[in-house]
């Protein structure tokens, strides 16, 4: 453990981004096989799309509740995505519609969940912040700021109990840096050699406040110095970057058994829910965050390099379209659940004298 | 609040008695439920509740007669809703009117908690005084001991009435058992005594006592003295020669022995009647209010006697009826006669009753008619007697029929001819089945 | 039989459950090298080691939510929270979480684990260790909340804790653990969650209690069968799911009650009892039913202000009295 004890900012470093460090994107493309380029498009496209899609089924009131989208951070997920095994567990916020995509679920049953209907899927019991799938092993969408940080934690605990090899990832937002589940949480995780890589996704914004007024630390990726724990920081906007610094640290917690810390650096490009205008931001902050689209960069970035041509380009868009129209169409045609099934999920295990009473039953039946 | 009325439950029922209240005042109270057991003319009738609710109030106390319509009871939307704003319905007894002199040490104990003094009785009477402390067991008890438990005093915390007072006043106190009994007992409308109470001893010199009656001796007395009375009767008499009918139901029993099936000579009369009947629709009608209703339907009733005194299921569709799902529905309606189960439905609609009375040996008698049919049969038993056949006396078995029949509705050659072809149809019992 | 104290049966009971399946393991403050703050996990640290006897930081949240999610892959930890007072700093894993994630997800994924924790007043603790907090995870549906109050319970209540698939909150109390009774010797009973029961038959009132009042509660009534007086009494065991019919049961029979309970009265488990009487035997209560709490302060230090906010054996027999009273049965 000693050598990870650098002296400065705790073994944090940064590649990517804006303190680009890491070597340039296009010569980085060049070297790339153009069919995972071509994939990392699409899947960036179909989050694009399917939020989209999303916001405007929430207006036509498809879509209840709480709705948190992706857009701005394509980059990032199809990113990290990319650098788990389908062996690792991810235990994402309640920001995880794309991730939910990228970790291997249809965008059918997606869709169909944020309609909360049968096949969605969490069968329409949890809804926008409620993904959960054993199969694919996303562990939950979290609606509790910070709720997932111990959860993910002993889920590494769990791994190294039984003396598996699978690592956990923990996403979460900027804000979450300043909860007391962060400091338990990789406090326990360095303490016991847990492999979990925390990653921050930091889009500048916790809601409506600002990481400089909300974070002393506000590198937050330097605040696992605390514990010790090596963090760095890449450009969130770079899928790329964000592959490669994410696979470096899944791979070394995997290998070296303790806790990673990334932080990856997008703007939101729309409000913090559906329903949020963002007013807040001044017009500056909005220019700035719809000027860096991480679609539109790396759409452009691909054409320049010859892997993305009008009719490839075409032929993805349409594919993504009928994909999203699909998967909609599909979640409208899910049925509801039964209100025969609501006392289906309360106990995993029968127990004596559970109440099974409708709101308006008396206690004791006559 | 929902007012209960008492229910038309026969097509004869002019009013009711309340046999028994089985719902309580406060009890919750489901569409479905037994309400009241209600005796009929005919029978004790279950009366279900249409609608949800507590019953707030029992109008009328067990025992008590009313006519159709009139209030028995009343549906509140919750255990204590006062029944005031929908009282004083037609026929519902006043307990303001007769405000019993028992319950007024009751009401005194309960507004002065034991003053000196007790206040002036309330114009509006007990039911609007303050309700005395008691708890739920308590009332709960009351109403099955049949105790009035606003006239037992409490030793709970403030007067409240619990458990130990009740079982005290069930020990010891027979006024107040008989307490909420007293105000039906004075009224003046109850005609009856409660059934069941104390009889008073005719003083005639024959030892006498009076027999409380029954809604259905009442029923009777008063139908058949209107039948007597209203309806011309005149009589036809014939015997038939019932050796080829026994013959028939030997045969007939034999063949249906493996089907558990019997049937017996009254079966085949009816049948037998049922089947003449359609080849004389004359016969199958009423006299009602001065108009002459002829049937399209053959529905033959079988007068049963039981323990209060005589009812008549009816067989509906008789013509229409196999021989078998005669003796079987016949059976089967004598027995819940008995039993006093009956269905309205299954005492109502006759167009001709039969009247059997051959199992206790009368030869032969002249049954009354039962309004508004046209005509009554009755049956005598089988004898053996010396007939003279074919020039020579030879001993067969015999039954005799006697018709009753309505004047107004039937003409004697009318009647005459059913008759007639009724008795040939038993005599070559396979036209009973044609 | 062999008479054991309630800490030994819950030691011993734990243990075998270590031996019976290796996905059982302890997790908690001072479990390990200290041997537990009440000693209920002495000599497990030396029996089976670090990896299934671990010491945590002081860190509930963090904790509890990682035994949340050892459970979900499948461990079955026992967690051990140091009094009920700490709880409520891991009471958003243990309710936001534990209990949620079952049916969140659509039942995917369960949740096995059992959190320990001692409630319990009267051991001059003072305002903030003094709580009995219960409360709030028996009204928390997917949870199971288990309140054993004697050795023989807490073993076969531990057992089938352990072996139940939901997160279990399971009550001891700081009073009971030098507690002695008989337990069973090779005893493998498991308790039927969701069971209250009649742990003493009475005709004139039923008592109701749970954890160390249902043992306050046997002593009342073996008291008060001297003076003629026949007490029922109800321990609860499981107060998520509530057995509410062997309640309602017990004061049809004898037509009034008496709940006693270590917690405060106002919104207490105590209105959860007394509502389902009213609601189950209104027709057959001869008195209002009566509760028997806490003092509504927070809980003072010194002896003679702790002693009277706490319910007692005499406090009990006093509301019996005057409830019986109530009904015309005059006694003593």
């Amino acid at each position: 453990m000693a050598e990870t004890a650098k002296s400065k900012g705790g073994g944090a470093k940064t590649s990517g981004g804006r303190k680009r460090g890491r070597k340039d994107s296009p010569s980085g493309i060049g070297a790339e096989p153009p069919k995972d380029l071509l994939d990392y498009y699409r899947q960036m496209l179909l989050i694009r799309r399917f939020e989209e899609r999303t916001a405007q089924a929430y207006t036509q009131a498809r879509i209840g509740g709480y709705c948190h989208l992706n857009l701005g951070e394509e980059a990032t997920v199809v990113g990290l995505m990319t650098a788990l095994q389908e062996r690792d567990y991810l235990f994402t916020n309640y920001r995880e519609h794309g991730y939910a995509l990228g970790k291997g679920i249809s965008s059918r049953r997606v869709m169909a969940e944020l309609y909360g209907r049968t096949d969605g899927v969490s069968k329409g019991w949890g809804g926008s912040m409620h993904m959960f799938d054993t199969q694919v092993r996303l562990l939950g969408g979290y609606g509790i700021v910070g709720g997932q940080l111990p959860l993910a934690t002993g889920a590494a605990l769990a791994v190294t109990y039984k003396g598996g090899d699978e690592v956990v990832m923990c996403q979460m937002g900027d804000g979450t840096t300043n909860i007391g589940a962060w400091h338990e949480s990789l406090n326990i995780a360095a303490l016991w050699n847990l492999p979990v890589v925390y990653v921050v996704v930091n889009n500048y914004t916790g809601m409506g406040t600002t990481v400089e007024r909300s974070s002393a630390e506000p590198e937050l990726y330097k605040r696992g110095s605390a514990f010790r724990i090596e963090g760095e920081r890449v450009d969130g906007q770079d899928v790329l970057a964000v592959r490669d610094a994410a696979t470096d640290l899944v791979e070394r917690a995997r290998a070296e058994q303790r806790p990673f810390l990334l932080e990856t650096m997008s703007h939101r490009m729309k409000g913090h829910s559906v329903v949020d205008p963002a007013k807040y931001r001044t017009e500056e902050q909005a220019e700035e965050a719809k000027g860096n689209d991480p679609l539109a960069a790396f759409e452009r970035q691909l054409t320049e390099a010859g892997v993305l041509d009008d009719a490839t380009k075409k032929e993805i868009a349409d594919s993504v379209k009928d994909e999203v129209a699909d998967a909609a169409d599909f979640a409208e045609n899910s049925p509801h659940p039964d209100v025969s099934t609501l006392f289906d999920y309360t106990y995993a295990t029968p127990v004596a004298n559970e109440s099974t009473r409708m709101p308006a039953d008396p206690v004791f039946a006559e | 609040m929902t007012e209960i009325y008492m229910p038309r439950l026969s097509d004869t029922m002019e009013e009711g008695v309340i046999s028994s209240w089985v719902k309580q005042v406060g009890e919750k109270v489901a569409p479905g439920d037994v309400l009241v057991e209600i005796e009929t003319d005919k029978a004790v009738m279950e009366y279900e509740a249409y609608e949800e609710g507590y019953l707030v109030k029992q109008s009328v106390s067990e025992g008590d007669t009313v006519p159709i319509g009139s209030v028995i009871g009343v549906l509140g939307e919750s255990a204590d809703s006062s029944p005031e704003e929908s009282g004083g319905g037609s026929a519902a007894p006043a307990p303001e009117t007769a405000a019993p002199e028992a319950a007024a040490p009751a009401q005194e104990s309960a507004q002065s908690g034991g003053g000196a003094e007790a206040p002036p009785a309330a114009p509006g009477g007990s039911s609007d005084g303050p309700r005395p402390r008691s708890s739920p067991l308590a009332r709960r008890l009351a109403r099955e001991y049949g105790l009035n438990i606003e006239e037992i005093d409490g030793s709970g915390p403030k007067g409240r009435v619990v458990r130990a007072d009740i079982e005290a006043a069930r020990g010891n106190g027979t006024a107040q058992a008989q307490a909420p009994q007293a105000p039906a007992a004075r009224q003046p409308a109850a005609a009856a005594p409660a059934k069941g109470g104390p009889q008073d001893a005719y003083d005639d010199g024959r030892a006498s006592e009076e027999v409380p009656l029954s809604q259905m001796r009442k029923v009777i007395a008063r139908r058949l003295t209107q039948s007597k009375q209203e309806v011309p009767h005149f009589y036809l008499r014939r015997a038939i020669d019932a050796e080829a009918l026994k013959a028939f139901r030997t045969d007939i029993n034999a063949r249906l022995a493996e089907d558990g099936v019997k049937i017996s000579f009254n079966d085949l009369i009816v049948k037998a009647v049922a089947t003449t009947l359609k080849r004389h629709p004359k016969v199958n009608s009423s006299w009602v209010d001065d108009k002459l209703l002829q049937h399209g339907r053959i529905n033959v009733g079988v007068a049963v006697a039981v323990d209060e005194g005589l009812l008549v299921p009816v067989l509906h569709d008789t013509d229409k009826t196999t021989l078998s799902e005669i003796a079987a529905n016949t059976r089967e309606l004598a027995g819940r006669a008995r039993d006093g189960k009956l269905k309205p439905q299954e005492m109502s609609g006759g167009t001709f009753s039969i009247s059997n009375l051959g199992m206790f040996g009368v030869d032969s008698f002249s049954a009354v008619i039962n309004p508004p049919e046209a005509a009554i049969l009755a049956i005598g038993a089988m004898r053996q007697e010396a007939v003279v056949r074919d020039g020579e006396v030879a001993v067969r078995n015999t039954i005799a029929l006697e018709l009753s029949v309505d004047h107004r509705a039937v003409d004697g050659a009318v009647g005459a001819a059913f008759l007639k072809d009724l008795a040939e149809t038993l005599e070559e019992p396979l036209r009973i089945l044609v | 039989m062999s008479v054991i104290t309630y800490r030994q049966a819950l030691r011993e009971t734990i243990r075998a459950e270590m031996h019976r399946d290796e996905n059982v393991f302890l997790i908690g403050e001072e479990i390990g090298v200290f041997e537990g703050s009440y000693k209920i996990t002495e000599g497990l640290l030396k029996e089976f080691g670090e990896r299934r006897v671990r010491d945590t930081p002081i860190a509930e949240e963090g904790f509890v939510g990682a035994a949340v999610g050892a459970a979900m892959l499948g461990l079955r930890p026992v967690v051990e929270l140091m009094t009920i007072n700490f709880s409520l700093i891991a009471i958003d894993q243990i309710i936001n979480h534990a209990a949620k994630i079952y049916g969140m997800f659509g039942g995917q994924n369960s949740v096995p684990m059992v959190i320990r924790t001692p409630g319990g007043g009267g051991q001059q603790l003072g305002a903030t260790h003094s709580q009995n907090i219960e409360l709030f995870y028996s009204f928390i549906p997917g949870l199971k909340v288990l309140a054993p109050s004697t050795p023989a319970e807490a073993a076969s209540m531990m057992r089938a804790a352990i072996r139940d698939d939901d997160p279990v909150l399971f009550l001891e109390n700081l009073g009971l653990y030098n507690s002695k009774g008989e337990v069973p010797e090779e005893d493998d009973t498991v308790a039927e969650i969701g069971r209250a029961a009649v742990t003493r038959e009475g005709s004139d009132i039923t008592l109701i209690g749970y954890s160390r009042m249902a043992t306050v509660a046997t002593r009342v009534a073996e008291s008060l069968a001297e003076d003629g007086i026949s007490v029922e009494v109800v321990d609860l065991r499981s107060l998520r799911p509530l057995d509410r019919e062997t309640i309602v049961a017990s004061v049809r029979k004898t037509g009034c009650a008496v709940v006693a309970e270590d917690d405060w009265l106002t919104y207490g488990i105590g209105a959860e009892i007394a509502a389902s009487i009213q609601e189950g035997a209104f027709d057959f209560l001869d008195a209002p039913v009566r509760r028997v709490a806490m003092a509504e302060v927070p809980m003072p230090y010194a002896k003679p202000l702790e002693t009277a906010a706490l319910p007692s054996v005499d406090s009990i027999t006093t509301a019996i009295h005057e409830t019986l009273a109530a009904v015309g049965r005059r006694v003593g």
